[in-house]
Parts: C-alpha cells; structure tokens; sequence
C-alpha cells in the first residue's frame, strides 16, 4: 500500500492491541507494540516488529503517559500512531501531541474529538445537523415554575438530573406536575450534598430505552455507515453482549437513523472510524442522540461480521491519506452477528475480578466463528487493567441461527485458570427474552437480580 | 506486645487513601480494630476495601501509596496488645 507512513506504534494493550497489529500487517506494515512492566510478555509484544517499554504497570503512568508514548514513537522510527481504544484514544491532547511530534495520528483531528467529547457541544452540533436529541430543559432549570414550564414543553414522566452527576447517579423521576413540584428542592438539595453543586436540569424519561449506535467511516470529506449495532445489555453501564444488527428497528427507522449519523459526522468533517450513540424509545419508536465515541469501539468485529469490511483495516486506509472507497449503495448487511465479552470476572461472586495465569485455553472455531483475544496458554492476565480478556464473535444468516452458533461456540470455549463470564452468556442464550429480543438497557440488570437473589 | 502483619487480599494497585485529596485511612501511630478500613486495592478498575484483621497501633506501612501489591503481601505491622 502506497501511503504516507510504513510503521505504525499501537498506543494500547491486550485484544486490541493485537487485533491492530493484525491488520497493519495484512497492510505490509511494520508495528511498534508499546508495554508498562505488567506486559512485557503480552500477544502483542511477541507479535510486533519493534517493541518499546513505557513506564510502570499503572496505567496513569504508562499507557497514559502522552510524553513516554511519543518519545516511543520517536525513538522507535514509527511515523503513525494507532490510540485503539479506551486510555488516551479520545484525549485531543494526544492526538495534538502526535502531530505535533510530526506523527500521523490513525483517527478524527484533535478539534472534532474536541468538539464531539463535550457533551453539550456535541448536543448542539447534533441539533444543527437535524438531528434529534433527548428533550430537555434549555440548560440549569432554578425554580419550581421554571422546570414546570419546561417539562411541559418536554413532556412527563421527566428527569430531573444533577449537572455535576453521571453514572446514573443525582438522577429523579418525576410523573407529573406535582410530583415535580414536590422533588425540584429535594433533587437541589442532594446534587448540593452530594456533588458539591446544586444546579439541576430536566431531560425526558424514556421508560424502555436501547442503547443503538451506528458505525461511520469517514475520510474528513465524504462519510458512510456501516449501519448498527444493538448494545442493550449492559452492566453498571458497560456493555456485556452486542448484536448487529438491532433486532427491533424497521427498514424505514433503520435508515433516518443511519442518515441521521452520516449527516452529523459529515457536519463535523470527521475522519476515520467512529461511532454515535443514541437512546431509543421502544414505546414511540423515536431516537435521540447522546453521544459520539471518536475511535474504533470494542464491539466493532460484529459490524465487520455483517458487512465485511475491516474496520481497524480501513482506518489505517484514511489515515494512509486514501479517500473512502467504500460507497454506501456498496455497505449491505448480511445475515446477524453476536459478540460476547468474555471478561476475567466471576458471575457467581457479584462479578469479582479474576486476573492471573491462564494454565490452558482452549479457543472454539468452525463455522462464522471469531475469537479476538490476547491470551495464550501460560499467559498471566494483569490485576492492572480492563478485565476484557477476549471477544468470542459470531455470524450466520439470521439471529436464530447467531443465537445458536453462539451457545455451541461458547461450549467450546476453555479458559483455565481464572473465573470468567462465559457461563453468563451460556444463561443468556437460553433466556426466552435475549431469545425473542424483549430487552432494553435495565433488563439484564433485573435479569442477574432474579438469578442470583442476593 | 505482640507484631501483627496485616496481609493484602488481592493483586493491584494499593491506596492509603479515599480519594487522591482525601486523608489516609488510618495514619503510623493510629490505633484500629478488627475491621477497620485501613485502605484499598484496585483490581481490574475495580476497588475493594482492605480492613485490619486485628487491632492494635499502627507501627509502619510497608507499601507506598499506589503501590502495586501481590496477594498476601504484608501491608502494614500492627503492635497489638
């Protein structure tokens, strides 16, 4: 590939470390796997070209050390830096560092992950696009009139949410007038006790709500979808399992909601691969968008399941300086894809994490089966970091058959060693409702409640 | 009196304090009981608490503030009665 850079350092760890170092080689390039002293023996490092130490096992020290990662990149003879995901990969500091070390930086500039990461820009940015966010009040609502004359505008049941909250947390519901009347100073009252500030301000509530996000790739000029993926089932707000694509969209909502995507990451110039959330009311069939994550995502192999294409494989492209050479009326969906996060915790002991050496391992395989994972037999899994150890992904030609494809490969799967959420996703294939896909964001939760009565 | 090492439960990172502006738990030359949260371990981003399995006066720390620990490494030594 003719291109601007020809060795690219991976500014991350574990799974996705590998799972970029696989695809800058299928490009014919050379890769720089960066470790703390935790991971000197990682996939990644044995599988790399050249390898550079970066600092202490905590991550504050190491993978989100901006200085150590571009003196690496340097010393190493890397022209392009690839931030995978979570640590620095939404930092517009670093990605401003990278180029101004003279480095390519694999993702969106540092102004549209500015732009994007703050939530009431991207709030703006969203409504000047067209496109729909949660109603809510216009900024901090003060009095009792004030937030009544905004939730009638909004509508009831409304939140009333602390600013300096999140998390779920300084959160009120209020199902009409009255009772918004009522909780207006006790919801003041507890955002001052609990976050230090009492502003408060007033969002809708959606009563059954998904979490579905649509995949883009952009050049910084021209921007397409990968249309979406279903990401409802979640966990003290982490995802556990995702499918694509959503088992309750229509054809005609499907596709408002992926032009709605285009249209806001094409308003932004965005460049590379990228990813924007949106609430969906399983009762009205409306969406909202609440937030852009500027990077590759966790769950991205389920989108490449079902469209074929190499996400991590086609931001290097953009990065490379190639424009898109996907065009949309080119992007089809075939068939459904499952992916599990298989987690070092254990789902019998509230989900404690169980980092240590994995004495054997045992991958599945077959048909429509992927396994993206670091581990190795020996390998000894870091108490440091995520608790991510692998992702077992699926594909066949409907979700019946995904479901199924998925419970032979979770039978197969043999992690010995440390605890893991495989028999988790075992309950979850049997479950009637994961079955005929009657779930929203609180359902697992209640799920794992009835399961295990504490 | 009598040395007591109190042991840490877990691998990870070991705080002394709540919160990185907050106070230490419990200080040298403070006095615990049995179950008093003497600091925390993170683990896979997750936090558990570490509480003294003894009481007694606490005689030194043995591992700094965000210190990485192995399971049953001795913390602090306690003099107890």
């Amino acid at each position: 590939m003719v291109g601007r850079f020809k060795r690219l350092l991976v500014a991350n760890r574990g799974e996705i470390a590998v799972r970029i170092i696989r695809a800058a080689r299928e490009l014919g390039l050379e890769t720089v796997a960066v470790h703390s002293d935790a991971d000197r023996d990682s996939l990644a490092v044995r599988m790399a070209d050249v390898v550079v130490h970066i600092g202490p096992p905590q991550a504050a020290k190491s993978y989100l050390n901006i200085d150590a990662l571009i003196k690496a990149a340097l010393d190493s003879g890397a022209q392009a830096v690839h931030p995978g995901y979570g640590f620095l990969s939404e930092n517009a500091k670093f990605a401003e560092a990278v180029e101004r070390a003279g480095l390519i930086f694999v993702g969106p500039t540092p102004e549209a992950i500015r732009s994007m990461g703050n939530k009431s820009l991207a709030r703006a940015t969203a409504a000047n696009a067209g496109v729909p966010t949660v109603p809510g009040s216009d900024g901090i609502v003060e009095s009792v009139e004030e937030a009544a004359a905004a939730a009638a505008r909004i509508g009831y049941p409304i939140m009333i949410k602390a600013s300096a909250g999140g998390g779920g947390r300084g959160i009120r519901v209020a199902g009409d007038a009255e009772a918004l009347g009522k909780q207006m100073s006790m919801a003041q009252t507890e955002a001052q006790s609990a976050f230090g500030d009492k502003s408060v301000y007033l969002e809708r509530f959606i009563r059954r709500a998904r979490h579905i996000e649509v995949q883009v790739l952009g050049d910084g000029r021209d921007v397409v979808h990968c249309f979406e993926r279903e990401c409802s089932l979640q966990r003290r707000r982490q995802k556990i399992l995702e499918e694509a694509p959503s088992p309750t969209l229509s054809p005609a909502t499907r596709e408002r909601l992926c032009d709605s995507a285009v249209r806001l990451a094409k308003s932004v110039g965005y460049r590379g691969a990228g990813t924007l959330e949106y609430l969906y009311d399983d009762d009205t069939g409306e969406f909202f968008f609440i937030e852009m994550n500027t990077r590759i995502q966790v769950e991205h192999p389920i989108t490449e399941m079902v469209t074929g294409i190499d996400l991590v494989r086609e931001m290097i492209r953009v990065a490379q300086g190639h424009p898109l050479r996907l065009k949309q009326s080119e992007i089809a969906i075939r068939g459904a894809a499952i992916e599990c996060r298989i987690n070092a915790e254990d789902p019998d002991k509230n989900f404690l994490p169980s980092p240590g050496r994995v004495s054997e391992i045992v991958l599945p395989g077959g048909p429509g089966v992927r396994m993206d994972t670091m581990l190795y037999p020996g390998y000894t899994i870091p108490p440091y970091y995520d608790s991510l150890i692998g992702k077992l992904i699926v594909h066949a030609e409907d979700r019946p058959a995904a479901i199924a494809r998925m419970r032979r490969a979770l039978r197969e799967l043999h992690v010995e060693g440390v605890k893991t959420t495989r028999s988790l996703h075992l309950a979850l294939m049997d479950e009637p409702r994961f079955q005929t896909a009657q779930f929203d964001t609180n359902f697992l939760e209640g799920w794992l409640a009835a399961a295990r009565p504490s | 009196m009598a040395r007591h090492e109190v042991l840490c439960p877990l691998p990870g990172t070991f705080y002394r304090k709540p919160a990185p502006d907050a106070e230490p738990f419990v200080k040298e030359g403070d006095t615990v009981k049995a179950g008093d949260t003497i600091g925390l371990v993170e683990v896979m981003k997750q936090f558990a608490e570490v509480q003294a399995d003894a009481a007694g006066k606490v005689m030194r720390f043995l591992v700094d503030n965000e210190g990485t620990v192995e399971p049953g490494q001795p913390l602090l030594t306690l003099e107890t009665a």
